[in-house]
């Protein structure tokens, strides 16, 4: 990692003028050598990612899922919806195609909340800018987010609150009537098509990110050089039992992807945010939105969007409380 | 032949819906190109992710876009 150091050198003193004293010069300097480290992490890490998973995708996901005892079933989904890449878009199609091959909602759900949370960019990003301790923790919590609140949504019998078309697929699925009929599912893939797929998919998600790192990452650049260490601390003492529960009430509606709100959380953190209320305010901004909730509005009656909504800030709440107390 | 693009309104489903009238038109096919953005018939089909390529009702593929040269040899294979 000492090349992106030197690079940011290179780049901010030398070719820029800056001088290394400044907060400017640090900003800058922050700004650069994280940038380039992150943008080249994730190339390789999503080439490899991809190159692995090529030929895995919801259909087989799905077909892997049915017929699995349930207390398997959340494990398992959890683990799939890690290592499957998710878009909210799909979360409809997602939901119904599963639920009319009769897997359980709460499987489904386990999917659900996973997949967002955790995937090979948001692991680059925290392992790179917070470190490997504070990615276990996360990956660990976001996987047991999605197994307890999958095993929750069945136990409190969810299917009840359904709307129509959720029941219909339900109903689909009870008479054996949807057809896990996929060309794609016994596809043998070769080490040239996996390359392809690896590129292609590389090429997408960059494209979709690339920007969210650098504002993500300028903002940090920016707390970082403008903002003393401990500012924050003065607000949002890890003392108030409530900062935590009142971070997760904040991050739940609001959209952002793990590109953006992870390089800004090492900047919060190092300000003196305390460990357990970021981790809190990441995922619930990571795990849902408003326009997953409007989405989900379709298949799922508002009361049990609520009890969902109720679920994360319980959890994500407990999580953040314990994390303060330990770390 | 019939085509059916499946997917409710997504910015990818827009895209394979153009490509695939991409690909009718150059390879001068006559088929009709219908884009179902219907919850049912997702169900009906089993599908997973959107958007989907459905041709004559057999589920061609599904969560990709598609270029119209990969459509042209999915609809010729």
């Amino acid at each position: 990692m000492v090349i992106f150091s030197w690079l940011a050198d290179f780049i901010a003193y030398r070719l820029f003028h800056l001088d290394e004293a400044t907060r400017l010069g640090e900003a800058v300097h922050f700004f650069i050598e994280d940038v380039t480290k992150i943008y080249v992490l994730l190339v390789l890490m999503i080439y490899v990612i991809s190159f692995l998973r090529a030929g895995l995708n919801t259909d087989k996901v799905r077909s892997y899922l049915s017929g699995k005892h349930r207390f398997a079933g959340y494990t398992i989904a959890a683990g799939f919806g890690a290592v499957t890449p998710f878009c909210s878009c799909s979360s409809i199609p997602l939901f119904l195609g599963f639920t009319s091959a009769r897997i359980p909602l709460g499987i489904t759900m386990a999917f659900l909340i996973t997949s967002p949370m955790i995937n090979e960019v948001a692991l680059v990003l925290l392992g790179s800018l917070l470190g490997l301790k504070f990615m276990i923790i996360y990956t660990v919590t976001g996987l047991i987010a999605g197994i307890a609140g999958g095993a929750f949504i069945d136990l409190i019998r969810a299917e009840r609150l359904l709307m129509p078309i959720g029941r219909q697929a339900l109903a689909y699925g009870e008479a054996g009537a949807a057809s896990i009929a996929s060309q794609e599912l016994k596809r043998k893939l070769t080490g040239m098509q996996r390359h392809q797929f690896a590129v292609e998919e590389f090429t997408t998600i960059f494209k979709r990110i690339w920007i969210w790192v650098l504002l993500g990452v300028g903002l940090g650049a920016f707390l970082h050089g403008y903002i003393p260490e401990g500012y924050l601390e003065n607000f949002l003492s890890g003392g108030d039992w409530w900062s935590v529960p009142a971070a997760v009430v904040v991050g739940i509606p609001l959209y952002a992807n793990a590109s953006g709100i992870i390089p800004a959380a090492q900047s919060l953190i190092a300000k003196g945010l305390p460990v357990g209320t970021t981790l809190a305010f990441m995922m619930s901004v990571v795990a849902a939105s408003f326009p997953e909730f409007t989405m989900l509005r379709q298949v799922m009656k508002p009361k049990l969007l609520l009890i969902f909504f109720l679920m994360l800030l319980v959890f994500f709440t407990l999580a953040g409380w314990l994390f303060n107390i330990l770390i | 032949m019939k085509i059916e693009i499946l997917g409710g309104g997504c910015a990818r489903c827009a895209q394979l819906y153009g490509s695939t009238q991409k690909a009718v038109g150059s390879a001068g096919l006559d088929a009709e190109v219908i884009k179902d953005e219907n919850f049912e018939t997702i169900i009906k089909y089993g599908i997973t992710s959107t958007p989907a390529l459905v041709v004559d009702g057999v589920v061609k593929s599904s969560g990709k876009v598609l270029r119209p040269a990969e459509i042209i040899s999915l609809l010729n294979g």
